[in-house]
């Protein structure tokens, strides 16, 4: 691995290996912004890893007023599975459970094309009869009676094979401060890019994986070689220095849209330079072989 | 193409022919020896109209008259614009494109509309988008704009679209309704909504006396009004106007099923 320095920062030649994934967006909107966003924190919880949760979604953009059918402030949330069955099964449990519950809200479809993953067309059943179908517009809506007045749903959203779930940066610092504070500016960066989400706590991870472990139930462990505690002991990736690791993954409705995050990621991690942010930033993968999509950190540099 | 009418015709004139999709392709020779269904003696498109040959997706006739029956009876794309009166059957059974008529339309206009577009700038008469004898759904898609009144029954049996009098309208607005939405912006008739069985039917103000077999709803600040308010702006900001606020809603008839609804803005009700 050549390295390549940015304003004083190693950036590894090396590349992120992601995947195919199935995904949809959702629009939710609420009396306020407030509630928009309680709805959609609320349907995004527990959904940072496949391997855990069997989805992975996130908050992509807030919608303002004129951009949602309603014209009351929205959300959009993404929101990623390995196969179409499993999407449907988390958007319809999360949707039914988080964003139908929730004080005010409606929820359209945030993606078009023509495949489709059901949304009101499952949850009309709650309605227990009175639920009330509409068309306006060439979409379809529902509308269901609940105690607060009605949730308005939009029967089908759409649903993309063109996802990419996986993209990510490593960041190595020098203590813990300036990592974090190196992922909290990658991380805000790739909020504002569009069509892409990250979907680990606060869009960040510190306890990145390797496939499998010594105990033969578990599909994935700790990433020993990352980390700093065990440099010495094992045969680590990082030097010395690095007191600090902290891993932001990426999931993309297109691989571009991956790709800019990522870009974006590390461009404003890196402009902190080696003292404030990290020292030195790198990307995971599997030797190439797992994952059609390779990310080449040299190609994103800014 | 560009129809001029020669003079007002002594007879009633089937005018379906007279649409993109049916033009498309022909030569000037051709059209202006197309046979027009009559009551009487037998007419060419040469007889009753000058034709010019412009853009063949764009229909324009020029000079109407209450004897032109079916104007853009079952187009699917393109636009045919009237300038002038329509008969009978304005736009039946279109599935797409966009109608113009630029003065009051006959009985049945809309009648089994199916999709597309249909502006009238006068007045509908009576049975708007409704079903002829024998049919059992009326309008079942598409949009029609009324800029005028509407008469008798107007979304009689209609089973999905949408309808829009800026007018007023005669008596059983949306009467047997299936499903689908009709707007009345003005004051309307007799007994709206009767034994209608689903669908939305938007009224100005709390028609006298309320049909006996509706029943009071809750309503509020219902997000499906700003729906409908938002898709009907482009088309009819009056229409959109009287969706703005808090609404009241009456469920019914419940003389049938009794899942449809009449909505008003809240203050009309004051």
């Amino acid at each position: 691995m050549r390295p390549l320095i940015r304003n004083g920062v190693r950036i590894d030649d090396t590349f992120a290996e992601a995947f195919d994934m199935r995904a949809t967006a959702l629009l939710i909107t609420a009396v306020n912004r407030r509630w928009a966003r309680q709805a959609a924190l609320t349907m995004t919880g527990f959904a940072t890893s496949i391997i855990g949760c069997g989805c992975e979604a996130g908050i992509d953009a807030n919608v303002p007023t004129d951009a949602t059918p309603d014209g009351r402030p929205g959300m959009r949330v993404l929101l990623f599975a390995g196969s179409t069955s499993e999407l449907q099964k988390h958007v319809q449990g999360r949707v039914g459970q988080c964003v139908l519950t929730c004080p005010g809200t409606a929820c359209y479809a945030g993606l078009g094309g023509a495949e489709t993953l059901k949304l009101g067309d499952a949850l009309r059943y709650f309605g227990d009869g009175w639920q009330i179908s509409k068309r306006l517009d060439g979409r379809h809506y529902w509308r269901i009676p609940v105690m607060d007045g009605e949730f308005v749903c939009e029967g089908t959203t759409g649903l993309t094979k063109q996802a990419v779930g996986g993209g990510n940066l490593i960041l190595m610092g020098r203590s813990a401060a300036a990592t974090l504070r190196a992922a909290e500016a990658a991380v805000a960066a790739i909020e504002a890019a569009p069509d892409a989400i990250a979907p680990f706590p606060g869009g960040i991870a510190r306890s990145g994986s390797k496939v499998g472990s010594k105990y033969k139930a578990l599909r994935a462990s700790t990433n020993h070689a990352y980390c700093p505690t065990l440099h010495g002991a094992v045969d680590s990736a990082l030097d010395p220095e690095i007191a600090s690791v902290l891993e932001i993954v990426i999931d993309g409705l297109t691989p571009e849209a991956v790709a800019a995050s990522m870009r974006a990621g590390l461009a404003a991690a890196a402009a902190l330079g080696p003292e404030q942010g990290a020292a030195r930033i790198g990307a995971g993968n599997y030797g190439g072989k797992l994952g059609r999509h390779h990310f080449r950190l040299r190609d994103l540099l800014p | 193409m560009r129809f001029t009418l020669r003079r007002a015709p002594d007879q009633r004139v089937d005018l379906s022919p007279l649409t993109p999709q049916r033009l498309n392709g022909l030569a000037l020779s051709a059209i202006e020896c197309i046979a027009l269904a009559t009551t009487r003696a037998p007419l060419s498109v040469a007889d009753l109209f000058r034709v010019r040959m412009r853009d063949p997706a764009r229909v324009a006739i020029e000079g109407g008259s209450p004897r032109f029956d079916n104007v853009g009876e079952g187009m699917s794309d393109g636009e045919v614009l009237l300038d002038g009166e329509a008969g009978l059957y304005a736009g039946r059974l279109m599935t797409g494109g966009r109608l113009e008529i630029r003065g009051n339309a006959g009985p049945w206009a809309a009648s089994g509309l199916r999709g597309g577009f249909l502006e009238i700038a006068g007045n509908a008469a009576e049975r708007l988008g409704g079903p002829l004898a024998g049919e059992r759904a009326g309008m079942a898609g598409g949009t029609v704009i009324v800029r005028g009144g509407a008469g008798e029954r107007p979304g009689d049996r209609l089973r999905r679209g949408l309808i829009v009098i800026e007018g007023d309208a005669g008596a059983h607005a949306g009467s047997r309704m299936i499903a689908g939405t009709v707007i009345v912006c003005g004051e309307a008739g007799r007994l709206p909504g009767y034994l209608m069985r689903r669908g939305t039917l938007v009224l100005a103000a709390l028609p006298d006396p309320l049909p006996p077999t509706f029943v009071a709803l809750g309503g509020g600040d219902l997000v499906f009004a700003r729906l409908l308010a938002r898709a009907l702006e482009p088309h009819s900001p009056r229409a959109a106007r009287l969706l703005t606020g808090r609404m009241q809603r009456f469920a019914g008839d419940m003389a049938v099923l009794g899942k449809g609804e009449i909505m008003l803005p809240r203050a009309a009700s004051a």
